[in-house]
């Protein structure tokens, strides 16, 4: 169990560094930028420049600030991050912990994160920290509604909590690919539905709400400097690359793939579809982020509350559906038919929705 | 046909053109990688004044500027120090000892340059003046601020032209006024 273990630590570390080395290559890319190319080839070393620069950084804490939540506030925001990856299934051969209630870990897990916002929002004495940390809860409370309610629909489907159990039910099929789950009707709605969730728990864009730069400065690691601001990125990317690979376990059919299987050649090309599967769900990430213009608070709610809480509901009657109509060409036109009847009805009301004129009253 | 987030994947379309496009489209990427490339910059760009002299061999015999001080009391900011140059006997030497500008007050506007009736000193466009320090570092002194004809030529070719032309009609006539009076011919203690 050591083993795995150091090896998801040390790879996922490593995973993370350069996730934040693509990510600013590809926002640049995005932008018609060069994104960072000093620091060696292709600027292969910048990871090690940044870390090497926010260890020696000056590490300032407001005099007034509480000094020991203040503290602890960072440490407590990587914790969960890192434990989220114990219940991740790398491999056929690679899990660190199978957990018969992995599922239920990582929603426990991940959202003791938002506790470390909170602390550290409120611990700074600084309004804009203390509004970015309100906003963090009121967006993680949420959007972990519909998450939770998105991954009951998988969780029925197998009928277990274990993510290792959830990974092998996703084995089979033409070359090993076709039980994913999302290539299902409901598991297609909730890949959606998870992906947004999780990209709302982790805080990026466009869902960056509670570190809204333009608004409330940097939210609640306002007030962080040096190696305590880097834990706090570090725990948020940590957390997206987890919740990236509960989502692949989930519905992108784990680590199966052409060639996947229990032996050791299987078990190392599994290894291989489910790193390819992260990367395409953290570029997705990415791209996303690159594109899409924040939200604002109330949208923020509203969607979540409005759109995605009754769509997973539906999506848990359409995994109801499936399991009862055992006619397979029938199960899918019905669940089809049914999902996308709530798509539509959702999207006319979500569009019909009155918004009143805004009235300025300092502004004319 | 719309739906919702119809907008949003149109924008994601948007963005990995982008993405693509800047790797094989040279027109995107219009950054211009500073230390190893630079930009020309126009002719007229100016950044701080700088002393002109006219033979590379004597530059403090031959700079143009007399210390008539009237840059310095022209400059807005008063950001320029001058000293005149005396002999021994304290008779002035008709250039200055100490020429100070300090940059950090400089705002470039051209002034000094304006006023100066001997076309002594003229605007630089090197804009490459970042220093280690806030004070000392920013002042530009004497030496620093000493620049050859040519390099005035080199930077500003329009503008050089129309001064070194007016210099030289202006030279002419003195040696022509000269002439008559029975002094010897003008070999150039100031050419
Ligand atoms: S630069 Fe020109 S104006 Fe200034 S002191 Fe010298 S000659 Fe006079
Ligand atoms: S450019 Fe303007 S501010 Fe600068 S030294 Fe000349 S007169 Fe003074």
């Amino acid at each position: 169990m050591a083993i795995p273990i150091l090896f998801v630590l040390s790879v996922f570390l490593g995973i993370f560094a350069y996730t934040t080395l693509v990510e600013r290559k590809a926002l640049g890319r995005i932008q018609n930028r060069f994104g960072p190319n000093r620091v060696g080839r292709w600027g292969i070393l910048q990871p090690i420049a940044d870390g090497l620069k926010l260890l020696i950084k000056e590490d300032i804490v407001p005099r007034r600030a509480d000094q020991f939540v203040h503290f602890l506030a960072p440490v407590i925001a990587v914790i969960p991050s890192i434990l989220l990856f114990s219940v991740v299934p790398v491999g056929t051969r690679l899990v660190p912990v199978d957990l018969n209630i992995g599922i239920l870990f990582a929603f426990a897990v991940s959202t003791v994160s938002v506790l470390a916002l909170f602390m550290g929002g409120w611990a700074s004495r600084n309004k804009f920290s203390l509004l970015g940390a309100m906003r963090a809860v009121a967006q993680v409370v949420s959007y972990e509604v519909p998450m939770v309610l998105a991954a009951v629909a998988v969780v029925m489907a197998v009928g277990s909590l274990s993510t290792l159990r959830i990974a092998r039910a996703q084995s089979g099929g033409i070359l090993n690919v076709t039980n994913w789950f999302v290539f299902r009707p409901w598991g297609f709605v909730g890949f959606v539905l998870f992906t947004i969730g999780a990209m709302a728990e982790s805080a990026r864009t466009p869902f960056d709400i509670p570190e809204a730069e333009s608004e409330i400065i940097a939210g609640y690691h306002t007030e962080y400097s040096g190696f305590k601001f880097a834990l706090f990125q570090m725990g948020e990317y940590l957390a997206s690359i987890a919740m990236a690979g509960i989502t692949v376990t989930m519905f992108l059919g784990g680590y199966n793939g052409p060639g996947s299987g229990p032996g050791w050649v299987g078990g190392l090309i599994s290894m291989f579809w489910f790193f390819i599967k992260l990367a395409f769900m953290i570029v997705l990430n990415i791209w996303i982020r690159g594109t899409w213009p924040r939200v604002r608070v109330d949208q923020l709610l509203g969607f979540a509350w409005k759109v995605l809480l009754p769509m997973s509901i539906a999506n848990i009657v359409a995994v109801g559906m499936w399991h009862y109509l055992t006619f397979r060409p029938l199960a899918w036109v019905a669940t089809t038919l049914w999902l996308v009847l709530w798509f539509v009805t959702l999207s006319k009301l979500a569009a019909t929705e009155n918004v009143a004129p805004r009235t300025y009253r300092y502004a004319s | 046909m719309g739906f919702i987030g119809k907008g949003l994947l149109d924008g994601m379309v948007v963005t990995a053109r982008n993405f693509v496009g800047s790797y094989f489209d040279k027109e995107r990427l219009v950054t211009v990688q500073y230390p190893e490339e630079r930009v020309q910059t126009p002719e007229n760009s100016r950044t701080f004044p700088f002393l002109v002299y006219d033979d590379n061999k004597n530059p403090v015999d031959t700079m143009r500027c007399v210390a008539c001080k009237i840059c310095e009391t022209e400059c807005p900011p008063q950001c320029i120090y001058i000293v005149m140059d005396r002999d021994e006997k304290g008779k002035p030497r008709q250039r200055p000892k100490v020429f100070d500008i300090d940059t950090s007050v400089c705002m470039q506007c051209q002034i000094c340059v304006e006023v100066c009736p001997f076309d002594a000193i003229k605007m630089d466009n090197d804009y490459e003046k970042s220093r280690y320090g806030r004070f000392d570092e920013l002042v530009e002194h004497l030496p620093d601020l000493l620049k050859s004809n040519e390099y005035y030529g080199r930077i500003k070719p329009t503008e050089a032209t129309v001064v070194d032309a007016k210099l030289k009609a202006e030279k002419e006539k003195k040696a022509k006024k000269a002439a008559p009076a029975g002094a010897k011919p003008p070999t150039g203690s100031k050419s």
